[in-house]
């Protein structure tokens, strides 16, 4: 028997518990996504099928799936780049020369991220009321008709984005003031020199020395926005009219709910490959544009 | 530092020394405890879960019944609503289930086709069995076994202002479908507004008007479904009547907000919801309104007999079936089942009891909106005793919800229910068809 490398020792244990709490787990799923493990099959093993893949050609069929995707894709395309664009709004206020307390502003915009999801969501909850919420006299007073915010299946998906985006903006917005902070001072310089104006400046130095960080923070909202279940979880339960159920509340509901094992596992991995293909996508993309 | 001392416990002179003691220092709590054990009988910790407030009032009854029986402790946990099918389930697959437990009627089938269960038939004797309302014990019974000892009945009836409906003109409460139509329409005129409350999320209201119209709800020995046939198809017009006429907001407990004020404000002005409701409406509404509000049976479609027929609800008590306190278990669902008890769980949480004695023992039969209860109960039937059931309420109302905002129309509803409940039901076809060959 040849010796194992020292390194080996020093990786196992890391590597032991990736493999038990990680790998394994996955392995579990993807067999489960090949039966039709429920109920039943807990009670009697006998009564549970290998059925190949018909939980993802069932996934195709059933009635809630493609609202689901739906969804979120509509949390995503909308919630993304808002996200996006919000939090480099405030990196760019916060980081300008002008602004003063940088510290203070950095802490409040990013208090959001730290609170509680469902401390801030029965707050949002009140605001959003369609009668005693704060939200719809305001928008009253630009000749807004009150909404019901999180009544009307038009209207439940844009104000978990608007809660959503107003949440997550200071952990991107952090990201980009790194980014803004190792842009050299002597390039803005060079530019104000050769007669660049305020937008020039941003066009032409700011956005192109920003890009890793802009590929960076896009996947990530991605990757987690294509996940969202916490902010519909408590605010909707997926209501009304199913207007907010997303992906993963779905995987829930199918898998905790009714205990349909086969099919919710089927659905994650689903869930995995659209997350990968986006991954993938937006990696050519940028690319190109770099 | 650190090395020094491993080197000075490794010697092993000290581990010599040391040893004998520190073995001791470890057995003495065991052999203290042997000790205990060969002096006092050995005391069996029933674990017991119970739901919501039932899980904090019931605490008030264990002392007696720890008192009666020397060799039994009880340990409750409180478990809430919204996460106990969840939270039950998962403490069967993970083997951690409690001794005893409350479990919801519905959710009786599911754990029998777990498994999970102990039969319970021997626990009460057959006279005190014919002492729990009919309908509920039924729902308890599953394979020729009862698997669930009824704790407290749960049905749903009226809630109504009675002083909006007389400023309306309306004496009594309604008895037919068409009186209650009448009677929303005339509260409606007065205020302008929607005057019943009928949320989505409840299924109850819908498959009680199907019940009422006789709907089988499924067929085949609950091997399809039957939502197209006749009986449901007009409890489902007439639910969505209630929509269409502006009778009942679609957009429900969203828009209205807490339903307490709601009522209280006579914002809204009917309620189909059950006893629980009795309690926190006296708490909550103000002492001038305590005399307007009332309670009702359901009302009948036309040709059929008042009161119309509700669902039986509840929740049962359970053992566990691989409990290993299995003769503790059931003494302490004995004990919780006798009628004194039911009447003194009754006084802490507002439960109805299920034993009939009970309500005459403590005068409820007549007591004022309690007593509409007990004409209700008289009229009850259970949902489809299969393990799919709450599923297949749940996609019922997503098409009734569908259907009630116009996004389909009631025929697509009915046939996208139809289909989607056989697709739901293949495995208990293939189970059945397998267990008969």
């Amino acid at each position: 028997m040849t010796r194992l490398p020292a390194a080996f020792w020093f990786l196992a244990p890391a590597l032991g518990l990736i493999a038990i709490f990680f790998a394994l787990p996955i392995l579990a799923a993807l067999l489960l996504s090949f039966s039709d493990f429920d109920i039943y099959a807990i009670g009697d093993p006998t009564a549970l099928r290998w059925i190949g893949l018909d939980n993802y050609r069932q996934l195709l069929d059933h009635p809630l799936f493609w609202t689901a995707l739906g969804n979120t894709f509509y949390f995503v395309l909308l919630g993304g780049p808002l996200s996006v664009a919000l939090s480099l709004g405030a990196a760019l206020l916060v980081n300008a020369r002008l602004t003063r307390f940088k510290t203070l502003f950095r802490t409040i915009f990013f208090l959001p991220v730290v609170s509680t999801l469902v401390a801030v969501a029965v707050v949002w909850r009140a605001l959003y009321h369609p009668e005693a919420g704060l939200l719809n006299p305001l928008l009253g007073l630009f000749g807004v008709n009150p909404i019901d915010w999180l009544g009307d299946p038009q209207w439940a998906m844009p104000a978990i984005i608007l809660m959503a985006a107003w949440k997550n903006f200071g952990f991107n917005m952090i990201i980009f003031i790194a980014g803004l902070q190792a842009i050299p001072d002597r390039l803005y310089e060079a530019a104000r020199l050769d007669g660049a104006g305020d937008w020039a400046q941003f066009r032409f130095v700011t956005l192109p020395m920003l890009a890793p960080t802009f590929l960076f923070v896009a996947l990530m909202t991605m990757i987690g926005y294509l996940q969202l279940f916490a902010e519909p979880y408590v605010m909707t339960q997926g209501g009304p009219a199913n207007a907010t159920l997303s992906v993963v509340m779905l995987m829930y509901q199918e898998g905790f709910r009714w205990w349909n094992m086969g099919f919710a596992a089927a659905l994650a991995f689903v869930l995995f490959a659209i997350i990968l293909a986006g991954t993938l996508v937006q990696l050519r993309l940028q690319r190109r544009a770099m | 530092m650190l090395r020094l001392r491993i080197h000075h416990w490794a010697s092993p002179g000290v581990l010599f020394r040391t040893l004998p003691p520190l073995l001791l220092a470890c057995l003495l709590p065991l052999l203290l405890l042997a000790g205990c054990d060969a002096r006092e009988p050995k005391v069996a910790t029933l674990d017991f879960w119970a739901m919501g407030s039932e899980g904090e009032r019931v605490q008030a009854l264990l002392p007696e019944f720890e008192r009666r029986h020397p060799g039994i402790r009880v340990r409750v946990q409180q478990i809430p609503w919204s996460a106990a099918h969840e939270k039950l389930l998962t403490a069967h697959v993970g083997g951690a289930l409690p001794d005893v437990f409350q479990l919801g009627n519905t959710w009786l089938p599911e754990f029998v086709a777990l498994k999970a269960l102990a039969p319970l038939d021997a626990v009460l004797p057959a006279a005190d069995q014919a002492d729990i309302f009919p309908g509920v014990l039924a729902a308890n019974r599953l394979q020729g076994h009862l698997y669930g000892l009824p704790w407290y009945v749960d049905t749903r009836l009226l809630f109504y202002r009675a002083d909006l409906l007389q400023q309306a003109g309306i004496e009594s409460a309604p008895r037919s479908w068409d009186d209650w139509l009448a009677a929303l329409r005339a509260v409606k005129r007065q205020s302008g507004r929607a005057p019943l409350l009928l949320p989505f999320a409840e299924w109850q209201t819908l498959i009680a008007l199907a019940l009422q119209r006789d709907a089988g709800l499924l067929k085949e020995d609950d091997r399809y479904g039957d939502f197209r046939a006749p009986a449901f198809r007009e409890a489902l017009a007439f639910f969505l009547q209630l929509f269409g006429e502006g009778l009942a907001e679609v957009a429900g407990e969203g828009q209205t907000g807490n339903i307490y004020q709601a009522f209280a404000r006579g914002r809204i002005a009917f309620l189909v919801s059950g006893p629980w409701n009795l309690g926190e409406f006296e708490r909550r509404m103000p002492t001038g309104l305590q005399g307007a509000w009332a309670t009702a049976p359901l009302p009948a479609p036309d040709g059929s007999p008042w009161p119309g027929v509700s669902i039986a609800g509840g929740a049962s008590l359970a053992v566990r079936a691989d409990s290993r306190h299995a003769e503790a278990a059931r003494a302490l669902v004995a004990f919780l089942s006798a009628p004194d008890r039911q009447l003194a769980f009754y006084r802490e949480t507002g439960d109805l009891p299920v034993r009939m004695s009970a309500w005459t023992l403590g005068g409820l039969h007549e007591a004022p909106r309690v007593a509409a209860f007990w004409q209700q109960l008289q009229q009850v039937r259970g949902v489809p005793a299969i393990p799919e059931w709450e599923r297949i309420a749940t996609l019922v109302m997503r098409h009734a919800e569908r259907a009630a905002r116009g996004l389909s129309s009631a025929d697509e509803a009915l046939a996208a229910i139809d289909r989607e409940t056989d697709a739901m039901l293949e495995k208990r076809r293939w189970l059945m068809d397998r267990k008969q060959p």
